[in-house]
């Protein structure tokens, strides 16, 4: 069974397939509105989530299919103490394929063993976020006409986001990238990435605590927040939140067509005066999230039922 | 300093200095009757410092625990006193059972009865991670 777990699980040809469905479904959603009639998603949220889970629930029902699931562990068996493996089995009783979010780093793996349906980690703790990465490529493929030849600035958290990393690992397949790795000290990307990520493949990256200096040679600019729930110490993490306020005036130097993108939620890392800039695209990001997912859950589904009818 | 002869059993010879005991952790050779020596900081004309450990049993031993720990580590079987067998390890791809996942994000924490699993992913420099979380395992 073909599952999603970490983004490297997907081969960049798989990746680009993914993406040009993505952009023929935003170009012909009619074709696409009955590709799932019968089918349900089980969305298991064994933590909170706004985006995510509504993502994968619209793309569903925007592919004619059904939803089931919950959106806390404790409206689910979890709260009695339920295994993950005994959960998933019992859902695969009902669903065709499940997008699942867990506190807990690991859990879609101990799922994806379990499965008789395709998982899609939805999240687990600050390891992997797969489709958020699918959504930043989609977004930067959109924007950009490409996934190569571009500089990519990544702010804030890089220590602990999750999103930030797997970016990274997606965009080093991919040739001719330059990242500029923009963080407080405390917050820099760790050095196993560094050393299995980017020195492997023979990436370039600056690593720079200073945004505006870095600002003029991006052409995207990947803002994040600082993270309250990654920190074990409330006082680190209050006096680290407020790094880096992107504002108007710090966009001054920057090229006309950067694209901002951010990964949502924001508390107040990007101020809202940013958002009339045409420049920033992190709303246009949500979009594509939906677009992206529904790619994948055709994928899936369509991988499974020719493994079925092997 | 003289440890005696053994007549049947095993010798693990050129551990890394220093990590003599964290192998005997593992292995759980304080659970043994027998009798069991830990030479720390030996001579060795290879390391200049080398660590040792005498079993005086033949018992069945964890190759992987050992290939894990430092696989420069060579098993000696004695035989009616004499060497019968020198085994040289190799690291396994995938370790399972004597060694647990520390971060604490881990769904290991919260699922008590799943295998503590680690699989090799860097040969070089011996870097083992978990299955689950991919937090590397530190052997010390």
């Amino acid at each position: 069974m073909r599952h999603l777990i970490d983004i490297m699980d997907l081969s960049v040809g798989e990746i680009n397939d993914m993406i040009e469905r993505a952009k023929d479904i935003i170009e012909n959603p009619a074709d696409y509105c009955e590709k799932c009639k019968g089918r349900k998603l089980a969305t298991l949220f064994f933590e909170p989530s706004t985006r995510t889970r509504l993502s994968f629930e619209a793309a569903m029902y925007e592919l004619g299919g059904n939803v089931l699931g919950f959106s806390e562990a404790q409206s689910s068996s979890a709260a009695k103490g339920e295994s993950v493996a005994d959960t998933i089995r019992t859902v695969g009783a009902y669903a065709d394929i499940i997008a699942m979010r867990h506190p807990k780093e690991g859990a879609p793996v101990v799922a994806a063993a379990k499965s008789t349906v395709p998982v899609i980690n939805a999240g687990d703790g600050g390891h992997n976020h797969p489709t958020q990465t699918l959504t930043d490529l989609l977004t930067i493929s959109r924007e950009k006409g490409r996934l190569n030849s571009m500089t990519v600035g990544l702010c804030g958290d890089l220590k602990f986001g999750r999103t930030v990393h797997s970016l990274i690992a997606a965009m080093s397949r991919y040739e001719n990238v330059k990242f500029v790795l923009i963080s407080p000290e405390e917050l820099k990307i760790p050095e196993y990435l560094k050393q299995e990520i980017l020195i492997k493949n023979n990436m370039t990256f600056v690593e720079t605590g200073d945004l505006e200096s870095a600002m003029p040679q991006l052409d995207i600019l990947y803002m994040t927040r600082v993270q309250r729930e990654r920190f074990f110490n409330e006082q680190d993490y209050l006096r680290l939140k407020d790094s880096y306020i992107l504002t108007p005036d710090k966009l001054e130097n920057a090229k006309a067509d950067l694209s901002i993108l951010h990964p949502l939620p924001r508390v107040n890392e990007i101020s809202v005066a940013v958002d009339d800039d045409p420049r920033a695209r992190y709303f246009e990001q949500v979009r594509n999230g939906k677009f992206i997912r529904m790619a994948l859950i055709l994928k899936l589904l369509e991988e499974a039922e020719q493994r079925e009818e092997q | 300093m003289i440890i005696g002869k053994i007549e049947n059993g095993l010798v693990l010879d050129h551990i890394r200095a220093g990590y003599g005991m964290k192998l005997y952790e593992i292995l759980g050779l304080d659970k043994l009757d027998c009798q069991v020596a830990l030479i720390k900081n030996a001579d060795s004309v290879k390391y200049e410092r080398k660590d040792i450990i005498k079993i005086d049993r033949m018992i069945d031993i964890n190759i992987d625990a050992i290939g894990f720990v430092d696989p420069n580590i060579t098993v000696n079987y004695i035989e009616g006193g004499k060497l019968a067998k020198r085994t040289h390890i190799d690291m396994p791809e995938e370790i399972e059972g004597f060694v647990r996942c520390k971060n604490p994000r881990c769904i290991t924490t919260v699922e008590q009865e799943l295998p503590h699993r680690f699989r090799l992913t860097d040969r070089e420099k011996g870097v083992y991670r978990c299955v689950y979380c991919e937090s590397k395992l530190e052997v010390k």
